[in-house]
């Protein structure tokens, strides 16, 4: 049995009462929520804080999918499982549920949280992918109630490394709804199931009337975080969807990404998934728009 | 009420048909186990027991200069903290290991891999040793590690064990087998040669349960109580008495139930070494209980071997010679578990399933800076090894030759009248019909359909590949003669008492660490005497109380043991039939012998049961003259010869051509192990051993940086399958006994570890042949594919 360093326990009652811990306790202090990322962290020894204030009690307060015409609200607390079985969720975005059957198992995606993961800002992410592929943006709380709202881009500061502050809490994602035809997708490499992803992509299209008007595409493990590709969306906006098409944004992908070689591959061949997945998850979310 | 459950339960009961002998039962100690009543070693709890953790090193190769344990000492709840110099006053800095090196219990030099032993902290529970653990300050001077295992006998290489006297480079041994100048003149003459560069890969046993034990010393009487994962509790016990110099009957070693063995569980860890002395030391009981990463750094990993294979044969697809040479990395101490005279374990059988005229090995073994060991992982000693050289260079002579590799192995098999059959290294094969085997596997697998198939796949650019393996083990180690461990024959006891009520208790040597002994061995017994399993009580894995023998590895607990319960139980018989004679007022001449009972010859009426002459040995009135009282019996056997199990396993696999993902489709695996006891248990170790081969073939290795840093030191960096890599197992059989074992049982517990491998690997490699592949290292992972597709495989070291 590995096990961790002392630490101090406690649960929060409410998002205010937890922001308030975390100000009075400064940098000794973390949030754990579903814990998947955290703990075995600290059973390893590799982290070590003297308080953890534990939020899963905050399940009923940030534990939410709202959709609304505009977008889909996310609450920070909302679990895999709960992302992985809403039809709602699926019919609008259906790369949540594309991401969510490869993420981990199921007896982590029971407790693991969007907004751990999110918040653990692992290069290998996929929750990170599917936000930055949704150009969603990331609400934070701090002290006496003061709310900002970020991009992704702004959200990932480098590996492990959030926009968000000693005393803050991610407590929403926020992810725009088009008025055209939309479509998305995700898709894996992994050495096993429930393993971190070689490299895993995910695209969404908007189409009008058989046409792109707009396109996005967001890639994990293949750099220092979750990234998304402004290019591929440029090269794709105002065309009509082709296997052409997709090759050249699969171009751009593998050329735009900066993965690195380890045991879950080279990375010539994380360059080339880059290409392979961007490909296959364009021609997915395309075909799903349409359809 | 009969609720759903119930009735559930009783379906289940009934379709047990409870045999009373061989045949498919449930297992007698899953209820145990199933429930939650296994008690295993970390569910030991003693009064006022202490809990040991071990600081270890996080350098591969460094020079310890100095240890400053106060900070440690002054930490609360800490009793002891043990470092090299401790034990080194006390003689027991350094122990031998199963290979007649020696390893350190303790650093007192240097640390010679990353997660070597340095010193431990007991304390009243077990965060308060870990946290001690921070405190205790080692100065280390780094030196250049060996991480390389080809520049291990560079002249300029640095030295490891600078403990052994007067060793001056990195070299274990040399071992040589078979007729290198006839091997070459065989090679000279013919027609095709094709030689490959093969590497079988580091990879780790990794049981579910980590090891660890319970020491309690008691300073009184002098006897030391050593509850530990054990897959050989005798041996551990004699060696434990040589070691730490307590007499051998002041020592009892129990193994409760073990969480998954393969081969991990057969050395003697320092851990266990601490936990004793740390007994001593505090005068508590003391509990060591190893976490996963210390389980996966430190513990025998397996394999290691980089193999130069070439095989000779003649244009028609006659296999003539075969020749290796093998370098072999052994980590830091030589720890290897395997008999004495078998240095490199039994990789002889290297020669395979087939017929050749010449055959030769060379290997070199050499020290690195990595974790001890080389032990056996369900690989009956190193023929896992073997058993993967060949039968990848046969497939790759198929592909030169443009064969099939079905047709090429069945042309080449060794012929039933050979047998017993003597291969060009010295291997008596036992017995063996490898033809109905085969052709068995290929009708299940529906082969030359699977062929058409493949061909309209590749017709269109789709990625399909079958792949086969054909392997004869070589186990059931092994004949006193020429195999022991350390001066211990490798015979096994075995004891048979039979209750007045005709219930029975048979006593083991050997161990189960989830192979279902209580279950088979009652099974033994049951055929040979009729008395029902339900009857009979199996205990193992206390010495106190089990005859002495070498315990449970090398697929050796049925050819040895198995032999020692069939024999002992016909003892038993004997003796019954001595008494029934008596009962029934006949000659013994005049008994025949109908399973649980002696009957009048041409008088079934006349008869009395196996319970009945229990009973009587037990009651009153006399015995026949010169017989005892009571019924029990036993024996130690020592076999005659080793077992030959044999079996014909075919894979089908699709490659995805964009990702290089490998995904197995089927599994069709054709075992012939003799005599079947249990059908059930013998398609779970199958299973099982399927399972591990996916993960050894597609994921599995440990790897190391420059540095000598374990790279696979948790499971989400050391990948082992789950269901979803697994195909659904088709599994058949063919049954040629051992001619030379009382039952004809031949062994099965790694058949599919040893046989599934290569089954992969060829398939893998036969999906790429459009791209003109001929061979590619394990693991298979979609990147190392992606090589191979792009004709740029490397060797995974
Ligand atoms: C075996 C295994 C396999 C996995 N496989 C995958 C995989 O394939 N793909 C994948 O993407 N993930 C994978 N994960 C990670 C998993 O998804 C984690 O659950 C997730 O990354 C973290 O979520 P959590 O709720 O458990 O966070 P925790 O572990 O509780 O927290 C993680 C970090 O986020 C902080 N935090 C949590 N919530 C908030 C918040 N609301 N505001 C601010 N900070 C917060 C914590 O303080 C901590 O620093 C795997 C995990 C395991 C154990």
């Amino acid at each position: 049995m590995q096990v961790p360093a002392p630490f101090e326990y406690e649960r929060a009652t409410s998002v205010d009462q937890a922001i308030g811990l975390l100000e009075r306790l400064g940098g000794s202090a973390r949030l754990v929520a579903g814990g998947h990322s955290l703990l075995p962290m600290m059973k390893l020894r590799l982290a070590d804080f003297e308080y953890l204030i534990d939020i899963n009690d905050l399940h009923g307060e940030l534990g939410y999918i709202r959709l609304s015409d505009g977008e889909v609200r996310i609450g920070a607390m909302t679990r895999h499982r709960e992302l992985l079985e809403s039809d709602v969720l699926a019919e609008v975005f259906p790369i949540f549920r594309d991401a969510e059957k490869v993420i981990a198992d199921p007896i982590v995606r029971n407790r693991g949280t969007l907004g751990g993961s999110l918040c653990q800002a692992d290069p290998s992410e996929d929750l990170s992918a599917v936000c930055t592929t949704l150009d969603a943006s990331c609400v934070i709380r701090g002290p006496g109630g003061a709310e900002r709202v970020v991009t992704m881009e702004e959200f990932h500061v480098g590996p492990y490394e959030t926009a968000v502050g000693d005393s803050e809490i991610l407590t929403e994602i926020r992810i725009p709804r088009k008025l055209e035809r939309a479509g998305s997708a995700y898709a894996k490499v992994e050495r096993r199931a429930g393993d971190w992803a070689v490299v895993s992509a995910g695209a969404a299209v908007w189409l009008d009337r058989g046409r792109i008007v707009d396109a996005r595409v967001g890639l994990a493990a293949v750099g220092p975080n979750t990234t998304g590709i402004p290019e591929i969306s440029a090269a794709l906006r105002g065309h009509e969807p082709s296997e052409e098409l997709f090759q050249v944004a699969g171009a751009i992908a593998a050329r735009s990404c900066d993965p690195v070689t380890d045991t879950r591959g080279s990375a010539d061949y994380k360059r080339h998934l880059a290409d392979e997945l961007t490909r296959r998850t364009l021609r997915k979310a395309v075909e799903r728009a349409r359809s | 009420m009969t609720d759903l459950q119930d009735s559930k339960l009783t379906e289940f009961e009934d379709n047990d048909q409870k045999p009373v002998g061989f045949g498919r039962m449930l297992r007698k100690e899953d209820a145990r186990l199933l429930r939650g009543r296994g008690r295993f070693v970390d569910d030991v709890q003693l009064p006022g027991m202490l809990h040991l953790a071990i600081l270890r090193s996080p350098f591969a190769h460094a020079t310890i200069v100095s240890i400053d344990t106060s900070a440690a000492e002054a930490s609360p709840g800490v009793k002891a903290v043990v470092t090299g110099e401790t034990l080194k006053g006390l003689g027991l800095a350094w122990m031998p290991t199963l290979s007649n090196d020696v390893q350190a219990v303790l650093a007192t030099d240097k640390v010679r891999f990353q997660g070597q032993e340095v010193a431990f902290v007991v304390a009243e529970d077990r965060y308060q040793a870990r946290d001690a653990l921070e405190l205790i300050d080692v100065e280390y001077d780094v030196l250049d590690p060996v991480i390389d295992v080809r520049k291990a006998l560079e002249p300029d290489a640095p030295i490891i064990r600078t403990d052994l006297e007067g060793k001056t480079n990195n070299h274990v041994f040399d071992w040589e087998t078979g007729d290198e100048e006839e091997t070459a003149r065989v090679f000279a003459e013919a027609d095709v040669i094709v030689q490959e560069d093969i590497v079988y890969p580091r990879v780790h046993p990794a049981p579910m349960e980590t090891c660890g034990s319970v020491a309690d010393f008691d300073p009184v009487e002098g006897k030391l109580r050593l509850w530990s994962t054990t897959q050989a509790p005798h041996a551990h016990r004699t060696l434990y008495a040589i070691v730490a110099g307590i007499p051998e009957h002041k020592i009892q070693v129990i193994a409760p139930d073990i969480g998954g063995g393969f081969g991990n569980k057969v050395p003697i860890y320092p851990g266990y070494v601490h936990s004793i002395v740390g007994s001593i030391v505090t005068g508590k009981p003391v509990k060591w209980m190893e976490d996963r990463s210390e389980n996966l750094i430190s513990t025998g990993f397996a394999r290691d071997y980089i193999m130069r294979a070439e095989i000779a044969a003649t244009n028609d697809g006659k296999i003539l010679a075969i020749r290796t040479n093998v370098l072999a990395d052994h980590g830091a101490f030589n720890g290897t578990a395997a008999p004495v005279k078998y240095p490199a374990g039994f990789f002889g059988v290297f020669t395979g399933s087939y017929d050749l005229k010449a055959a030769h090995c060379k290997m070199t073994a050499v020290y690195t800076n990595k974790a001890p060991g080389g032990v056996a992982y369900a690989c009956s000693f190193r023929i896992t090894e073997a058993v993967y050289l060949v039968e990848r260079i046969v497939d790759a002579l198929a592909y030169q030759l443009e064969m099939d590799p079905a047709e090429l192995r069945l042309k080449n098999f060794i012929q039933p009248e050979q047998f017993p059959y003597t291969t060009k290294t010295g291997w008596v094969y036992d017995s063996g019909d490898y033809e109905p085997t085969m052709r068995l596997a290929m009708e299940m697998a529906g082969y030359d359909e699977l062929r058409r198939e493949q061909a309209e796949k590749r017709a269109r650019g789709e990625l399909m590949g079958i792949g086969i393996s054909f392997f004869t083990e070589a186990v059931g180690a092994g004949p006193r003669k020429n195999m022991d461990i350390l001066g211990l024959g490798m015979a096994d006891g075995c004891e048979l008492r039979i209750h007045p009520t005709g219930k029975a208790v048979v006593r083991l040597s050997v161990k189960t660490q989830g192979q279902g002994h209580e279950t088979t061995f009652a099974q033994i017994i049951a055929e040979e005497l009729g008395i029902p399993p339900a009857d009979i009580d199996v205990l193992h894995g206390d010495t106190d109380n089990t005859p002495f023998g070498l315990g449970t590895y090398g697929s050796r607990s049925t050819p040895v043991s198995g032999a020692a319960a069939a024999l002992v139980a016909r003892k038993v018989r004997d003796k019954a039939k001595l008494i029934a004679s008596a009962m029934l007022e006949v000659s013994v001449a005049d008994l025949d012998w109908v399973k649980g009972a002696f009957q009048v010859k041409g008088d079934p009426g006349r008869s009395v049961t196996i319970q009945d002459i229990a009973f009587r040995t037990h009651g009153a009135g006399d015995l026949p003259d010169g017989v005892e009282g009571g019924l029990e019996a036993q024996i130690c056997y020592n076999p005659s010869n080793l077992t030959y199990p044999h079996g014909a396993y075919i894979c089908v696999v699709d490659i995805d051509p964009g990702t290089a993902e490998v995904k197995v489709r089927r599994f069709i695996a054709v075992d012939d192990c003799g005599t079947r006891i249990n059908p059930m248990i013998i398609e779970g170790q199958v299973h099982g051993g399927l399972a591990d081969g996916v993960g050894m073939a597609l994921m599995e290795m440990i790897s190391f940086d420059s540095d000598g840093n374990c790279l696979g030191a948790s499971l989400m960096d050391y990948l082992i399958p789950t269901a979803l890599e697994t195909p659904d197992w088709e599994t058949g059989y063919t049954v040629t006994p051992s001619p030379h074992h009382p039952i004809g049982a031949k062994g099965i517990g790694e058949s599919a570890t040893v046989g599934s491998p290569p089954a992969i690997v060829n398939a893998v490699v036969d999906a790429l042949k459009p791209f003109g592949v001929r061979h590619a290292d394990m693991p298979l992972t979609p990147s190392r594919v992606w090589d191979a597709m792009r004709g740029q495989a490397t060797p995974p070291i």
